[in-house]
Formats: structure tokens, C-alpha cells, sequence
């Protein structure tokens, strides 16, 4: 690789960029129309391509009949696709011009999309768009722009291993309602090979007890960070406390992969995890016995966090209109209690709460949960925030509380300064 | 990962001097180039264009949605590469965390596969050795299964009451919760030793993490990571290093033995200084392989525990695909670009260095480069007292 050789190498790179350049130039087309040049080809007012990301069988086959029902209904053809990694999927198809027409959003996800204008904000003009709860609404609205349809939701409840419960001589009357008493049937809950509490090393669990104790990361028109405020510092301390007694462990430090494995295991006694852990203990625990019920209150009251997705539009969606029908189909009430009594998720209207308690009375304190629950708020950057976050939970027991937040609302304030 | 053997095509030197030629060779030049044709067409569509795309996009402020090149898209200098040096944000943090990580994961892996693949290619040369088909394939059988099958193997393997800890236990060791256990294991060792933080490492730092954490060392997760790639990669490069053993006439070994040269001798300054093109094949590819690596972290970590598995190229893909932030994302691809550029061609100059042997050596390695050049590898044909030099620089 001396001298010629190596001049060759450079003008055989150029010549064959220059080629590359110029075929490219001719005819794939990378260069030409933008956004808007993806949809040619197929036949505008076409069927519609709906993209999921789904939890399993379940899920698929009642979207699935649901789709079919729709194109029934509406004359539109309708085809579902899964996916495996949904956010990088969807990356892909809106990078490309060419994305699916429906697809579930996350508000991690949304506020990028919505920045970069790869979604519609189409919201307010739902007729149902009363019906859904506001909280859930407010997760979805960047700049007072109600995006997009939130398809169901989930809050995070204490379960109790009911066989544990009365092995450590506790009653129905001793559910914890406030922190003193969760300590405390967690530490009688604590014996050599099992712990009282688990939960994941998160702010997606310990932010219940930030919110208990009147704290959260954003205040509540989410446009400043709260991150560092003394509430915080409370009730990581009291976290950091758990732990430093041995009657909290990490699911990884007592070998399982979540809270709901620790907990069907019987490697913990109380888990404070959302309503996807009656379908895992369901099909991989059937004999643990368990009781679901509201989180305890902190020194401000109750508070939870709930998770949602939402029923993104794209953009450059060539069929909007049918877009936009077959969400209204989707979340109308009486499909939501078909997608409900399907897969078990929560109803996002209000009008079908009543419905869901019927369906799963053991569920109550999920659902219930929804008048004090908090979201994830939709802004850019937040995720990476979170990210750090958890990393820093993960090492609580030999951190810090008060550091810990005093980075995090570094982290939190460029977010809110890059997001503008 | 292909570009370094995908140049070396050697049709091309000769057709500009041709063409000055003129006449008949005018034409042979106009077939070289058609003959070439289509390997060009299809490294430019598939390397040269993304390259030259994923380049532009490090420095536009391209969001995601629709094509780069259109003219929504801003140019904004290096803002993109700004914000991950010297941003002093978040996105600094990670990239600093994401080099820390693999800078030890490479200074660990690197040397110990090249020594590993080397002894395990010397044992498995040797004559006297039975069986050496078996040891050949169970050595090389890692190479070949997938990295994922590898990782979900590992994953099981190093759990907290997996195989590896039950073992320890049998030895009344506690093993450590490998994959969930953040700690750097400098610190750990530090640690024991009663080392405290020194505040001067404390205060200042390097790419947005103080150098305390730059000398954490890998955690004891990324230690599971090197463990496996020493593991999947050592029979690869046994495999080269036993072909090019092969290539060693055997007469320079009895040479060598005549001259009262001990095992070790031969070894140490015989067969070595003669792998010495392997040797920078090796430790080239282990460069390019380890700052690259991805798969493992994906399936295995996703990064954590802590961040301590982050990787720049799996940042690069967190920022794209998940963070919307292409620009930061083409960025880091572009900066570990010329991190592996840089670090191969200081190593060509380390190993470049050594051609100039100590004086009292120098009787030694001429009969060696000798023999090397005799034995028709491109050396010089007079294998005289000019040989040594000539000789390995044609093979390298």
C-alpha cells in the first residue's frame, strides 16, 4: 500500500462515488419529493397499514378481528402488521416517506415525531374526545395540540401474596395506607428467603413514592423541573431506607428478571407493579394466590404513575380520513370493552370503566388508581433523562438522594431548554 | 467492517500509467474499467453513498422524517459533534461513559484473544499433539454460532444463581450478581486496598466524567462481555495464526535448533518476528471488531447495569432510533470512525518500530528474514545482509 497503489485507491473511491452519485441522481429516487413522495405508487384512498407493537397472541388476534370489523363496516381494507422493535420500525418508515397509516405511539416516542412533523395531531376532533380520561388526554397534548387517541392505559398497584400475608399473621385490616404501615408489614413480610417489597430499579416504580410525597419531575403544567425539590429527596430517602433494611430488593438482586417474576417465585411478598402481572401470573405462576390494592398514600396524599400508548396518525399518511375513522371505531366504548374482555387492558373512557370493574373485580384497584395517577410527560429528551435516572436508582443503597436529584434536574432543565 | 480488505483489489495500479501509453493499451484500460464496473456500482451504493449521506447527516440537523437531502434540512457545522465532546449535557455524559466502557473493553480484549488465539494455534501445530482435529474445531466452534446464541448462553451462565456462581460456591466463593453489578472493578480492587477517591481525579475530567470513573475500569457486567469476546473470537484468529504457522518452513525450526536455540528461544525469537504480519492482521481486526461491538449489548444490557455496557455504537443507535436525535447519532458513528483509524495506524507504527532490531540481536534475525525471503513470500531474492530489512517490509 505505497505510493501508486495508494493513489489508485483514492481515485478508484472518487470515481466510484462519482458513479454511485450519479446513478443514485438518476433514479432511486432518495433525493426527490421529501416527505410526501413515499405514498405514490400505492393507490391514494387505498387500504390502510396498521403497525403494532403486541404483547402476544391475545393482542394480535383482537386487533386482528377488530381490523376486520372496521373494513367490514367501512368498505377499507386494513392490514396489521406486528412488530418487533416498534420505535425502530417506525423510525425506519418515516425516515423512508413511507410509513404505516395507524400505529401505537408512546409518549416517549411522540414528542420526536411531533417536533419533526411526522405525526397528525387529530385529537380534539374525535367526537369521543370528551370521553377519555384528562389525564390521559394531557399525556398526548404537546403545545396544547391534542395528538392522538389514547388506545388504553395501565397504573401501577400494590400485590400482595395472600398466602405470605396471613403466614405472617396479617389481616385484610392491616393493608398499608401510608408509609409507616408499608414499612412495617414489609419488614414482617421479611423472612431468610424472601423479601418483603420488590420492584424494578426505575423512576417508572420509584416515582410512585415521589408523587405520594407531593413531589414528580415536572410540575404539574409540566413546563418546569421539580426534580431536586425536598418532596423527592423524602421519599428516595425512604426508598434508600427499604433497602439499607433488606425489606426492599431489586428484582435482579433476588435473581428474577422483573417484579412479577420475583413476586410469582414467592421471592417477595408485595410487588408494586400494573395489571400486565395477572396476565404473567396467570400463565406462569397459576397457583400464586394474590391480592391487588391501592398504593399506600404518602405525606401528600396517594399518588401513582400510568403508562400509556396512543393511536398514532402518520402524517404522510395518503388516506387520513379513513385514518381517522377507523381510530374513532378503535376507541369507541364498545370496542375498547372487546379489546378489555380480550387481553385484559384498561379501557381508555371513561365510559367503560364500569365495564372493566364488572369484567375483573380483582382489578378494582387498578382502575381506581386513575384518579390520582400521573403520566409520563410527553417531552423530547425525557426518555434519556429517565434513562440516567434509573441507572443512578440502580445504586441507591450507596447513594446519594439529594445528589442524585440535583443531576437529574440538570439533565431535566436542558430537556426543557432543548425542547423550547 | 469491510472497508479495510475490500480496496485492496490490485487490477487498478497500473491502468493510469497505461493509458499514457496510449494505442492498444488505450483499450485494455477501457476493458479494465468495464471489468471493474460493476464492483464499483455496487461499493458505491452500498458503502460509498451511505458513507457520504450518514457524513452529511452528522452535520444537518436532520430530524428523522423524510429524505436528508431535502432542502427542509439545515446544515449546522458541528453542532452535533460539539454537543457530544464538549456539550457538557447529558449527551456528553453518555459519550464520555460509552468511550470509558469500551476503551477497557478493547485494552482487555485485544491483548488477551491475540495471546490466547496464539498459544491455542501453537498447541494445536505441535506434532506430538493427539487428536489436534478435535481441538481444532472445538477451539474454532465459537466462531461459528451466533453472537445472540452466545450472548442468551452467557446471560444464563453468569445470572445470579447461574452455572458460574454455583461453581464459585462449590469453591465456598460468593460470586458476585455479574450482570447486575455496576462497580468497576479498579475501584473494587482500589477499594479492598483501602484507596479512597483522590480529589484531584474527582474535580476534573475528560469528556464529561470526571477521571475517577475513567479508571474505574470495566464493571464487573462488561467483564462478563469480555469473557465472551475473548471466548467467540480466540478461534477465529487461531485459525490464521495456525495457517500462517503452516507457511513456516519447517527447516528454520531445525536451523534454529542446530544454533542450540531452546523451545522458548525459537518461539520468542524465531516464529514470532515471523507471525509479525499476522500478528498486525490480528490485533487490527481484534481493533476494528471491539470498538465496534453491538450485538451483544443489544441482546444482553441494552446498556445497563448503570450504563456501564454502553457502547459507543450502541449509543449511536439509542440516539437514532430511539432519541430521534440522527444528527448526534451519524456523529458518534463518525467520531468512533476515527477513533479505529487512529488507534491502527499507531499501531502499524508500534509494530513498524520493532523492524530495527537491537544491535547484539540483529545475527538472530537475519537468518531468520533470510529464510523468510527464500521461502518465496515476496522478499527481496538476494538474501544477503540487506535481506532483513526489505524483507518484512514487501510482506507487510
Amino acid at each position: 500500500m505505497h505510493g501508486p497503489a495508494r493513489t489508485t485507491v483514492v481515485t478508484g473511491l472518487l470515481a466510484a462515488s462519482a458513479l454511485a452519485l450519479t446513478g443514485c441522481g438518476g433514479g432511486s429516487g432518495f433525493d426527490d419529493g421529501g416527505g410526501d413522495g413515499g405514498g405514490e405508487g400505492e393507490a391514494t384512498g387505498g387500504g390502510l397499514r396498521v403497525l403494532i407493537g403486541s404483547s402476544g397472541d391475545a393482542e394480535t388476534d383482537a386487533v386482528t378481528q377488530a381490523l376486520a370489523a372496521w373494513s367490514e363496516q367501512s368498505g377499507t381494507e386494513a392490514t396489521l402488521s406486528v412488530a418487533s422493535n416498534l420505535p425502530q420500525e417506525l423510525s425506519q418508515g418515516f425516515a423512508g416517506g413511507d410509513p404505516p397509516d395507524v400505529f401505537y405511539a408512546s409518549p416517549e416516542g411522540l414528542p420526536g415525531w411531533a417536533a419533526n412533523g411526522s405525526v397528525v395531531a387529530y385529537g380534539s376532533e374525535l367526537p369521543n374526545a370528551d370521553d377519555f380520561y384528562p389525564s390521559l388526554v394531557e399525556n398526548f397534548t404537546i403545545d396544547d395540540q391534542f395528538y392522538c387517541a389514547p388506545k388504553d392505559f395501565s397504573t401501577l398497584a400494590l400485590v400482595i401474596n395472600t398466602a405470605a400475608w396471613t403466614e405472617a399473621g396479617l389481616t385484610d385490616a392491616d393493608f398499608p395506607t401510608d408509609w409507616a404501615s408499608l414499612r412495617d408489614v414489609a419488614q414482617r413480610l421479611t423472612s431468610t428467603d424472601r423479601v418483603g417489597l420488590t420492584f424494578g430499579p426505575e423512576y417508572q416504580r420509584v416515582g410512585v413514592f415521589m408523587e405520594q410525597a407531593g413531589g414528580g419531575l415536572l410540575d404539574d403544567d409540566g413546563a418546569t423541573a421539580i426534580a431536586d425539590s425536598p418532596e423527592n429527596v423524602e421519599a428516595l430517602t425512604f426508598v434508600k431506607e427499604l433497602l439499607a433494611d433488606g425489606v426492599l430488593a431489586y428484582p435482579s438482586q433476588i435473581d428474577a428478571g422483573w417484579g412479577g417474576e420475583a413476586f410469582g417465585l414467592g421471592k417477595a411478598a408485595m410487588t408494586i407493579e400494573g395489571n400486565w402481572i395477572i396476565g404473567a401470573l396467570t400463565n406462569d405462576f397459576p397457583d400464586v394466590q394474590y391480592r391487588v390494592i391501592e398504593l399506600p398514600a404518602g405525606p401528600a396524599g396517594q399518588g401513582t404513575l400510568q403508562f400509556t400508548n396512543c393511536w398514532g396518525i402518520a402524517a404522510d399518511s395518503p388516506n387520513q380520513e379513513a385514518a381517522r375513522d377507523l381510530v374513532e371505531f378503535l376507541t369507541s366504548t364498545e370496542q375498547q370493552v372487546e379489546f378489555t374482555k380480550a387481553f385484559g387492558v384498561m379501557p381508555s373512557v371513561e365510559s367503560a370503566a364500569e365495564q372493566f370493574s364488572a369484567e375483573f373485580p380483582e382489578q378494582e384497584a387498578f382502575i381506581a388508581s386513575a384518579d390520582f395517577a400521573t403520566g409520563i410527560p410527553p417531552l423530547q429528551g425525557f426518555t434519556d433523562v429517565v434513562a440516567d435516572f434509573n441507572g443512578q436508582i440502580e445504586a441507591l443503597e450507596t447513594g446519594d438522594p439529594q445528589q442524585i436529584l440535583a443531576g437529574v434536574q440538570t439533565n431535566l432543565e436542558a430537556a426543557l431548554g432543548s425542547a423550547g | 467492517m469491510t472497508s479495510p480488505d475490500v480496496f485492496v483489489p490490485a487490477s487498478l495500479p497500473t491502468v493510469p500509467r497505461r493509458r499514457r501509453g496510449g494505442g492498444v493499451r488505450g483499450r485494455e484500460a477501457a476493458a479494465g474499467w468495464l471489468f471493474v464496473a460493476p464492483m464499483l456500482v455496487i461499493l458505491g451504493l452500498f458503502l460509498v453513498v451511505p458513507v457520504l449521506m450518514a457524513a452529511w447527516v452528522s452535520v444537518s440537523d436532520w430530524n428523522g422524517r423524510g429524505s436528508p437531502l431535502s432542502s427542509s434540512v439545515g446544515f449546522v457545522g458541528a453542532e452535533n459533534y460539539r454537543d457530544l465532546v464538549a456539550g457538557g449535557g447529558l449527551a456528553t455524559q453518555d459519550f464520555g461513559i460509552s468511550l470509558r466502557n469500551n476503551a477497557w473493553y478493547v485494552f482487555l480484549v485485544v491483548p488477551i484473544q491475540t495471546a490466547l488465539s496464539l498459544f491455542l494455534a501453537v498447541m494445536v501445530s505441535r506434532k506430538v499433539l493427539r487428536g489436534r482435529g478435535f481441538f481444532r474445531t472445538a477451539f474454532y466452534f465459537p466462531s461459528v454460532t451466533s453472537s445472540v446464541a452466545i450472548t442468551v448462553l452467557f446471560l444464563f451462565l453468569f445470572s445470579a444463581s447461574g452455572a458460574v456462581n454455583r461453581l464459585l460456591e462449590a469453591l465456598s466463593v460468593n460470586g458476585p450478581n455479574w450482570l447486575a453489578d455496576p462497580r468497576g472493578v479498579v475501584h473494587v480492587v482500589l477499594g479492598a486496598l483501602g484507596v479512597d477517591a483522590p480529589a484531584v481525579l474527582t474535580g476534573n475530567g475528560f469528556v464529561g466524567i470526571p477521571w475517577w470513573q475513567w479508571v474505574a475500569g470495566p464493571s464487573v457486567a462488561m467483564c462478563v462481555f469480555i469473557t465472551m469476546a475473548v471466548f467467540t473470537t480466540s478461534g477465529t484468529f487461531m485459525l490464521l495464526f495456525i495457517a500462517a504457522l503452516q507457511a513456516i518452513a519447517g527447516d528454520v525450526e531445525e536451523a534454529a535448533t542446530m544454533d542450540g536455540a531452546t523451545s522458548w528461544q525459537r518461539f520468542w525469537h524465531v516464529t514470532l518476528p515471523m507471525l509479525r504480519p499476522t500478528l498486525f492482521t490480528v490485533i487490527t481486526l481484534g481493533l476494528i471488531g471491539t470498538w465496534q461491538v453491538f450485538d451483544q449489548i443489544y441482546t444482553g444490557t441494552q446498556g445497563g447495569p448503570t450504563k456501564t455496557t454502553l457502547t459507543p455504537a450502541y449509543l449511536s443507535y439509542q440516539a437514532s432510533f430511539e432519541s430521534q436525535q440522527w444528527g448526534r447519532g451519524a456523529a458518534i458513528a463518525f467520531v468512533l470512525f476515527a477513533i479505529i483509524v487512529v488507534l491502527t495506524l499507531l499501531q502499524r507504527l508500534i509494530l513498524r518500530e520493532r523492524d530495527t532490531p537491537p544491535r547484539r540481536r540483529r545475527d538472530v534475525l537475519v537468518g531468520v528474514a533470510g529464510a523468510g525471503g527464500a521461502r518465496g513470500a515476496g522478499g527481496a531474492p538476494d538474501a544477503g545482509a540487506v535481506a532483513p530489512t526489505t524483507g518484512t517490509e514487501d510482506r507487510r
